[in-house]
């Protein structure tokens, strides 16, 4: 009886007995939301248009953060260190085409699949040979990323906004959005929709597969980049930031792999899912639910829409 | 009325193997500008095989293949494709996720011109292209009677209308060449007489050049203006439908000869 009343109950009470620490703990998991939707977005982008689970997008993320810190630190001033950045990912993407995809094509998935494996070790290597392996500090106010805090006296209480938080949300809405309308509107999106769905039908009507590969993939970069200056701000740049990118696995599972809105969506039911699990229902198996809540989430979603929230519904005429 | 001046497609000389297996010998025969060309003969003799050596999907090991009277090396199927060889394919190869309306619109991937940048924003150049093609393949759909199906994801079409989509697909890319893969396989009576007269007003209205493989012997000697018969992957007979129809080795072939 009294277990059902602290599962049942007494959190809703002290929800409604510290609104401000709600809303808090709300934000928190609103922006944690927004940067796992990011990462799975580069999944999303990569897995749509070639139907690769691409291992190595957390380790992209953690390469294009540390390029973009490391020449910073060798005195490149930090917006052309920014377009640097921006220019290796396009050099990452015309490799990987050309010695990865190309020649595994036609091959089973999870060819490419392994094959991305090999991509995240070489990642990690030339990383590590370039730049270091030492954790570095993203360089927030060289790239004009705001600093500090907005506290909010509400609710009786004080709720505190991080400035880079809330910077991270717009781009990340701001990316989102144009990512999603870019899929669905224009002839590049259309492209890398059709050669998703029949590699052949695509080169039929001259649809250069190569091309749309390196745009993927450079997408993907992009995104990797923005994704890695965001987390990065909030901890290190280090190689141990590519286990966040594991979070994207329950994301995409409730998202489904496919959809651009569900990358989205899924995130922030995990982000929000977790920050609330923690402080309101950690307490009572002594905490540190965090680190698993996501996946239990993603599994109860699993049990009832198997494709995921938005994914593509698989249709089979017989 | 057969100058050397209006033949479009030439194909001298063409082998292909896989391994051991010859899938085509030493065929030639050549499809002139503005006309229905069939590409008959038994399951096995080569004829997808031709095709796909047409637009590009194999490359044959010994032969030349000219285009415009411009004779070809190895080329990729989308460079085929944007020299004006459109295709369609013999078990429907559209895609599937996507609407009838997207699919068609992706027909038009080599037409659309404006760059990356303004796509990225679906402004300028991009939105106003973007409209221009949408109403050029609403012409293809009411032209193949499709309207009502615009928007329906087409993995959930019956075969029949599938078919026809993928036709739309290959005339959005408004090809000098269609290449038709047994455009009519799998219909019902009805179905193959709407296709016949599409196949026909596509060659009328638009004087597109079509080469098309089909096994309803009727249909196309209703349709073509001249047929090649292909056996075990040489070519046994070419002609005009008459002529075709009364020689030896065809019937041979498709009736059996008794040793």
């Amino acid at each position: 009886m009294h277990l059902l009343y602290q599962i049942f109950i007494d959190p809703f009470m002290q929800m409604g007995q510290a609104p401000d620490l709600l809303v808090q703990t709300l934000w928190e998991g609103l922006v944690g939301g927004v940067l796992y939707a990011l990462i799975a977005l580069g999944f999303v982008l990569i897995f749509k248009a070639s139907g690769v689970f691409n291992f190595a997008q957390g380790i992209m993320m953690v390469f294009a953060a540390l390029t973009l810190v490391g020449l910073y630190e060798k005195g490149v001033p930090a917006p052309l260190a920014l377009l640097l950045a921006i220019g290796v990912m396009y050099l990452l993407a015309l490799g990987v085409e050309r010695v990865v995809l190309r020649p595994l094509v036609n091959q089973p998935d999870i060819m490419l699949f392994m094959a991305t494996f090999g991509l995240t070790y070489i990642l990690i290597g030339a990383g590590q040979l370039v730049f270091g392996g030492d954790p570095k500090e993203m360089p927030v106010a060289a790239l004009g990323l705001p600093k500090g805090a907005i506290d909010l006296k509400i609710l009786g209480g004080l709720v505190s906004l991080q400035k880079i938080d809330i910077a991270a949300a717009i781009i990340a809405s701001i990316m989102v959005a144009g990512l999603a309308v870019f899929f669905q509107k224009t002839r590049i999106g259309r492209a890398l929709r059709a050669v998703a769905d029949d590699h052949q039908a695509a080169l039929s009507v001259g649809i250069s597969l190569n091309q749309i590969w390196v745009i993927v993939w450079f997408t993907a970069g992009i995104v990797a980049l923005a994704t890695g200056i965001m987390w990065g701000a909030r901890s290190d740049v280090s190689f141990a930031l590519q286990v966040i990118s594991l979070k994207a696995l329950p994301v995409l599972i409730l998202g489904g792999f496919t959809s651009v809105p569900g990358a989205i969506v899924g995130g922030l039911i995990i982000g929000i899912g977790e920050k609330l699990g923690e402080f309101y229902w950690g307490p009572l198996v002594g905490g540190g639910i965090e680190s698993w809540l996501a996946y239990a989430i993603a599994l109860a979603f699993l049990l009832f829409k198997p494709e995921g929230l938005f994914g593509e519904k698989i249709i089979e005429r017989i | 009325m057969s100058g050397a001046d209006d033949i479009l497609l030439k194909v001298d000389n063409v082998s292909l193997s896989f391994g051991g297996v010859r899938a085509i010998t030493d065929v030639s025969f050549d499809i002139r500008k503005g006309e229905i060309r069939a590409i008959i003969g038994p399951n096995g003799a080569g004829k997808t095989s031709m095709l796909n050596v047409i637009n590009g999907f194999y490359h044959p090991q010994q032969g030349r293949i000219s285009f415009h009277g411009q004779t070809r090396a190895r080329m990729k199927p989308y460079e085929a494709a944007s020299q004006g060889i459109a295709r369609t394919f013999q078990n429907v190869a559209l895609f599937k996720g996507m609407s009838t309306l997207d699919n068609i619109l992706a027909g038009r991937a080599l037409k659309m011109k404006s760059s990356f940048f303004w796509q990225m924003f679906r402004h300028g150049p991009a939105l106003r292209e973007e409209i221009e093609h949408r109403k050029f393949c609403e012409e293809i759909i009411d032209f193949l009677e499709i309207e009502h199906i615009r928007k329906a994801p087409v993995g959930t079409l019956p075969y029949g209308l599938q078919k026809r989509v993928e036709l739309g697909r290959a005339l959005a890319m408004e090809p000098t060449l269609l290449l038709l893969d047994e455009p009519m396989a799998g219909m019902n009576l009805e179905e193959k007489q709407d296709m016949s007269r599409f196949i026909i007003d596509v060659n009328q209205h638009f004087g597109t050049t079509i080469a098309l493989i089909e096994h309803d012997i009727g249909v196309v000697m209703d349709l073509s203006d001249r047929i090649v018969v292909l056996e075990y992957g040489h070519k046994i007979a070419d002609g005009n439908p008459d002529e075709v129809k009364s020689d030896q080795k065809v019937i041979d072939a498709y009736l059996g000869v008794a040793h």
